[in-house]
């Protein structure tokens, strides 16, 4: 029983945990980050997330590893090497389904993750800088995404690439050159095709994990924040651990395995009985090859991205160029960044906010759906105003933050957690 | 006499002149994946009718046999009409100059199911109507200026384009094209036909997706296991979060 966890706990345990330890600090890793990391023990629905999205990591890295040993990154071979996947490959359309589905529910579970984040103020003092590496955590997740969106090399991945890499193209001066650098090529083909498999499968995984590592590093240096947005650092016992705190482990370790099998039940619902979702997780152009005489008749990005893409279709064009839109679209991931700063409440969780932020707050979440909405429709009807309306609620709710955080009526915040579940 | 009198009233109709005015609803294919009886008499009528000019280049012969309980001579001896082995793909006996004789090459129709839909060509396989105006004496309801022969007149007979007058901006009335209806009876009754075209799409669907049967009938116990999985784990937090006050 020398390598038991128990053991590895106690550090009392066999003379190999022994032998390691005088080597690396395994005992002393897994108590400070895991057996002695001390969470508050009021989290709530909300706070599954972050777990389920580390899943979801391990399955995309793993699944994605497979997925690299039968595809053929080429604009000739690609589409039938994903086919042959589908048919050949013992278990290939498992592990196709499972990183396609792993895709779309990685944003879900990040944007909820993110929401959560807004709910409780987890992006106030101490962790602007741990709210900092989520939100690169989002950028770079954006552009795995967009680039392995792309690697099946179908007809909406193909317009998909055209549309979104032509977007660069109106950046003044440099538009033109940089559209060219990006696609490798005059046109997107075989050379973009292959620069966005080097990049989906190699640099920007590492770039994930990085990331994901510091993320995981500030959080447990500066501890969770919790539903009641108070720091369970303040009281303490004789022991040093705070009053209101739980090791992670085993209490969170249980806790989220419940979130995870939850997930689960949903996850493989959708793999095994619902792998397309109706069009909005695998679309229906993309199952035709990529060809470039032939535009599907509705060019939209996958759903996740269909807020933003919203936004760039909601701003008109004027002085000749269509750059503006561009500029909102970005701006709309800036944006976030600065939330920390641009927060100016005294307090932290939503549960002793005033009614203005939560006012806000929900025709925020309304309208960042709306968007979504807005986004998967042809520019047509209701779509173009709704959008426009939307995209200006979406930056209200962060140019306001300062005014109405600051005059809100707040309400008197617990010393103590509030209960647990 | 009377067939061909109707033949050339029809005709008369500059039908391919007229543009459709709003999208027509899809008929309901109502097929179904788990129905070994269907997906086999649809491989049949697939290969009678349609592999002669659309190919299935990512199905093979050998797995269709698996998936649909065909054996290997079976196959050989009623679906393969070509030099093929059977661990090849279903290739059509289609020349690469198509084109010149259809105006298009005829698709292959492996993704076909994933990338249009069952209703669509469950709807598209009854939307032949007699036309004039087009080299095949076809338009297609669903698919207007359709390249492809109706293949399947003998078996359904012909339809005639219904039109309706719709008011127009002008205060006039414009014809537009909205449906069809039964003009020469073919060698199938129209439940016998519906019945024949959803074969032949229920199989297009296995063709799309091979594992789909499968995958389903799998993730009912993948979803009962997780359900269980899911009871323990509530029991097993439940239990030690006992000491959390």
């Amino acid at each position: 029983m020398a390598a038991a966890p128990e053991s590895a706990g106690t550090g009392k345990g066999g003379r190999l945990i022994d032998w390691i330890d005088q080597r690396f600090p395994l005992t002393k890793l897994w108590r400070e980050q895991v057996s002695e990391y001390y969470a508050p023990k009021n989290f709530n629905f909300w706070y599954y997330f972050g777990s389920l999205a580390l899943l979801i990591l391990a399955n995309q890295l793993i699944t994605g590893i497979f997925l690299t040993m039968s595809y053929n990154p080429s604009a000739t071979g690609a589409f039938a090497s994903v086919e042959y996947i589908m048919r050949d490959v013992d278990w290939g359309w498992l592990i196709r389904y499972m990183h396609s589905t792993g895709a779309s529910a990685f944003f879900i579970v990040v944007y909820l993750h993110m929401f959560r984040a807004l709910l409780y103020g987890s992006h106030r003092k101490p962790r602007e800088l741990l709210w900092i590496f989520g939100c690169l955590i989002f950028l770079v997740l954006m552009a795995e995404a967009f680039m392995g969106y792309v690697l099946p090399w179908g007809n909406m991945s193909f317009w998909g690439a055209q549309v979104i890499v032509s977007l660069f193209g109106s950046l003044p001066v440099i538009g033109g050159g940089l559209v060219e650098w990006i696609r490798g090529d005059y046109v997107i083909g075989d050379a973009t095709l292959n620069r966005f498999f080097a990049l989906h499968v190699a640099a920007l995984p590492i770039a994930l994990i990085f990331l994901v590592i510091a993320h995981l590093m500030a959080l447990h240096e500066v501890g969770s924040n919790n539903p009641d947005g108070i720091e369970i650092k303040k009281h303490k016992d004789a022991n040093g651990h705070p009053l209101d705190g739980i090791p992670m482990h085993p209490y969170y370790t249980v806790k989220d395995l419940v979130g995870v099998a939850g997930f689960l039940v949903i996850f493989c619902g959708v793999i095994f009985f619902a792998p397309t979702f109706g069009g909005l997780f695998l679309e229906s152009p993309n199952f035709e090859p990529a060809n470039p005489l032939q535009t599907p008749p509705h060019i939209a990005p996958v759903w996740y991205f269909t807020p933003f893409y919203a936004m760039l279709r909601a701003v008109p064009s004027f002085w000749g160029t269509q750059v503006w839109g561009v500029l909102v679209m970005g701006a709309a991931i800036v944006v976030l960044f600065f939330v920390p700063w641009l927060d100016r409440s005294p307090v932290r969780s939503i549960r002793y906010r005033g009614p203005l932020y939560k006012i806000m707050l929900t025709i925020f979440a309304a309208a960042f759906i709306a968007l979504a909405v807005c986004g998967l429709k042809p520019p047509a009807g209701i779509y173009p105003m709704l959008a426009r309306v939307c995209t200006v609620l979406y930056f209200a709710f962060f140019l306001l933050m300062p005014w109405y955080t600051k005059i809100d009526r707040v309400k008197p915040v617990p010393e103590r957690v509030t209960g647990h579940d | 006499m009377i067939k061909h009198l109707l033949m050339i009233a029809v005709v008369l109709l500059p039908a391919g002149a007229m543009a459709q005015e709003e999208e027509i609803p899809l008929l309901h294919a109502g097929t179904d994946i788990q129905n070994v009886d269907s997906l086999q008499r649809g491989a049949r009528n697939f290969m009678n009718y349609c592999s002669g000019c659309h190919s299935l280049k990512y199905l093979r012969y050998n797995r269709m046999g698996q998936d649909l309980n065909i054996g290997d001579k079976e196959l050989a001896a009623n679906l393969m009409f070509t030099s093929s082995k059977v661990f090849d793909t279903i290739n059509s006996a289609m020349p690469s100059d198509a084109e010149a004789w259809f105006g298009k090459q005829p698709p292959d129709l492996s993704l076909v199911a994933r990338a249009k839909g069952l209703d669509y060509i469950y709807s598209f396989l009854h939307g032949f109507y007699a036309d004039s105006t087009r080299i095949w004496g076809v338009n297609n309801l669903y698919l207007p200026n359709a390249a492809m022969p109706h293949v399947l007149a003998e078996r359904q007979g012909l339809q005639k384009p219904v039109f309706k007058n719709v008011p127009d901006d002008h205060g006039g009335a414009r014809v537009v094209l909205v449906d069809v209806a039964a003009m020469t009876p073919g060698a199938m009754k129209p439940e016998e036909y519906d019945q024949f075209v959803r074969d032949i799409v229920n199989f297009l669907d296995y063709a799309a997706e091979p594992v789909k049967a499968k995958r389903q009938s799998m993730g009912i116990f993948v979803t009962l296991f997780l359900l269980v999985f899911l009871a323990f784990a509530l029991l097993l937090k439940k239990e030690y979060w006992k000491d959390v006050h």
